[in-house]
């Protein structure tokens, strides 16, 4: 039976060993279904669980109360642990952090080189990696030579080159520059919409979270709205009630609609927004 | 001033030493290591600087490059000849004045002394100038693999190394933003005494430590998502494989260490 979910996530809580008894749950009764293919984005304010959320779905923390099964593993399964993070790759906030070698090119070999593929594969898996990351031409620069953005591109690249079926990424672009985030984004959605790769962005950027297909909203370790952005979007007051702002040109719609103009709140580009405008003053 | 620290620094290349196997290199610095300590006289260390000099050209890197290099040590370079001058007291009297004199035997130990600290760090630097960390750690590894069988943790030493190198740059950028921003509130580095100086350090070192340590925390997290497991079972995407031209530089090594050795040993030259 094919699996239609990736990542099952059901019932799920979660604390930190070491935390003083009585404080809340990082997480509390977490349900969620990731889709093959799809690309989620999951939106929450600091501190809202989204980040621990991601580190669930590959073993990095096991669950206190649930289950998170990946393909239909069990994270909690100590024998499937290689293959669920060669499942599902994880590219992390700092890229300086998690960039092994000192060569780019070596570094996107690291995880082929330990899942003991054959050197003529690896040297086939990272040459396509670098290509899809558009690093190519950097393949023998040292990782601190490179922008951040660039860094974060190898960073994925070595991820890539896993061939993992679904890539989670923990805010990649939040210390990056907006021409290194516009370059992340764009590998990240070609990705998607290219290999099929399903793709996990934690973010808290509205912009970001607005390319996905489906907006999964978190706050104080509980999902609060799930689905199509052009629909969670259209919840402003909620999303403002827990500290999210949305786009722009929603909030623009959402304020003309307070006083009194008849636009719906669906329209989240630019190009749509001032369509919707200009239908409701002509 | 960060900058300077040239340890573990890499200069790409396609000459003949950067693509030798790096096992090769060791193997050769080891001996030309070996060479050094039994070379006695001009003869034989004429010999060996003709070699550091030859491999250095063949290597194309630049002799400021391996100058630079030298800096952090003259501190030691000093002491070394001036301790040398006056603990050697065999030969005939140059200078004698109070406690101090100076013979001939300890200027030629003092002088034979300083080139050897000079020519030793200059092979080395040219092995790290010419390998890059991955190959020289992956070089290592197999060398000294047959210690894996006595339970050595050949590999996690390996790979430690290969990260602390890794690291070093990031590291020293991350040193430089810590002082700019303790300077850009008025820290002081470098007036005051050696005291003052080593106190103005600890509020570098502590956010130093503290970020060192988060970022191993995620670097390990970082390895493990991409099933980092120990050395077992691990492939590499280049294999390391002796060559027609390792063979003859481990022949040359080989062969001149051996006539250093027996010119030393058996002639003192």
């Amino acid at each position: 039976m094919e699996q239609k979910n990736i990542i099952e996530i059901k019932d799920v809580a979660f604390q930190y060993p070491d935390v003083p008894e009585g404080s809340s749950l990082v997480l509390d009764g977490v349900n969620l279904s990731i889709e093959q293919g799809s690309f989620v984005a999951i939106l929450g304010h600091n501190g809202s669980g989204k980040s621990t959320l991601a580190k669930l779905m590959n073993a990095v923390y096991l669950p206190n109360r649930g289950t998170v099964s990946v393909d239909g593993m069990d994270t909690a399964d100590e024998t499937h642990l290689l293959d669920i993070r060669r499942t599902v790759g994880m590219v992390f906030q700092n890229p300086d952090n998690q960039i092994v070698a000192n060569v780019a090119e070596e570094d996107v070999a690291f995880a082929p080189e330990n899942l003991g593929v054959p050197s003529e594969e690896i040297r086939r898996r990272v040459d396509e990696a670098l290509k899809i990351v558009g690093m190519s031409k950097y393949a023998r620069h040292a990782p601190h030579l490179l922008s951040g953005g660039q860094k974060q591109r190898i960073a994925i690249a070595g991820v890539i080159a896993m061939l993992p079926r679904c890539i989670v990424l923990d805010e990649p672009t939040a210390m990056l520059d907006p021409i290194g985030r516009e370059d992340v984004m764009r590998t990240i959605t070609r990705l998607n919409r290219e290999r099929g790769t399903t793709i996990v962005l934690i973010t808290h950027h509205m912009d970001e979270a607005a390319q996905a297909d489906r907006l999964v909203v978190m706050d104080q370790g509980k999902i609060i709205a799930d689905g199509p952005p052009k629909q969670v979007f259209q919840q402003v007051e909620l999303l403002k009630s827990v500290g999210l702002t949305v786009p722009e040109t929603v909030g623009l719609l959402y304020q003309l609609r307070q006083g009194g103009v008849d636009v719906p709140l669906d329209a989240l580009s630019v190009e749509e927004c001032a369509q919707e405008i200009y239908r409701a003053l002509a | 001033m960060l900058k300077d620290i040239t340890l573990g620094q890499f200069f790409p290349g396609d000459t003949i030493v950067h693509n030798l196997d790096p096992r090769t290199k060791i193997i050769i610095v080891v001996l030309y290591i070996v060479a050094l300590f039994s070379a006695q006289g001009v003869v034989t260390y004429g010999l060996m600087l003709l070699f550091l000099i030859t491999c250095i050209r063949l290597s194309k890197v630049g002799a400021k490059a391996i100058l630079n290099g030298m800096r952090p040590v003259v501190i030691i370079l000093i002491f070394t000849g001036v301790l040398n001058l006056f603990y050697n007291t065999t030969g005939d009297v140059l200078v004698h004045w109070w406690v101090f004199t100076i013979t001939t035997g300890g200027v030629r130990t003092a002088f034979f002394m300083v080139v050897r600290i000079l020519m030793l760090i200059s092979g080395t630097f040219l092995l790290t100038y010419t390998t890059s960390p991955i190959m020289l750690t992956d070089g290592l590894e197999d060398l000294l693999g047959p210690l894996k069988k006595l339970h050595v943790p050949i590999h996690e030493l390996a790979m430690m190394m290969s990260i602390a190198l890794r690291f070093i740059p990031t590291l020293i950028e991350e040193t430089d933003k810590i002082m700019s921003a303790q300077k850009a509130r008025g820290a002081d580095f470098d007036s005051g005494n050696l005291v003052d100086k080593a106190k103005a350090l600890i509020p570098l070192l502590v956010p130093l430590f503290v970020s060192a340590f988060r970022r191993a925390d995620e670097l390990a997290t970082a390895m493990e998502c991409r099933c980092y497991h120990g050395g077992e079972g691990r492939t590499r995407l280049k294999n390391l494989a002796y060559t027609k031209e390792d063979y003859m530089a481990l022949g040359l090594g080989v062969g001149l260490t051996a006539v250093v050795m027996v010119l030393a040993m058996g002639f003192g030259v």
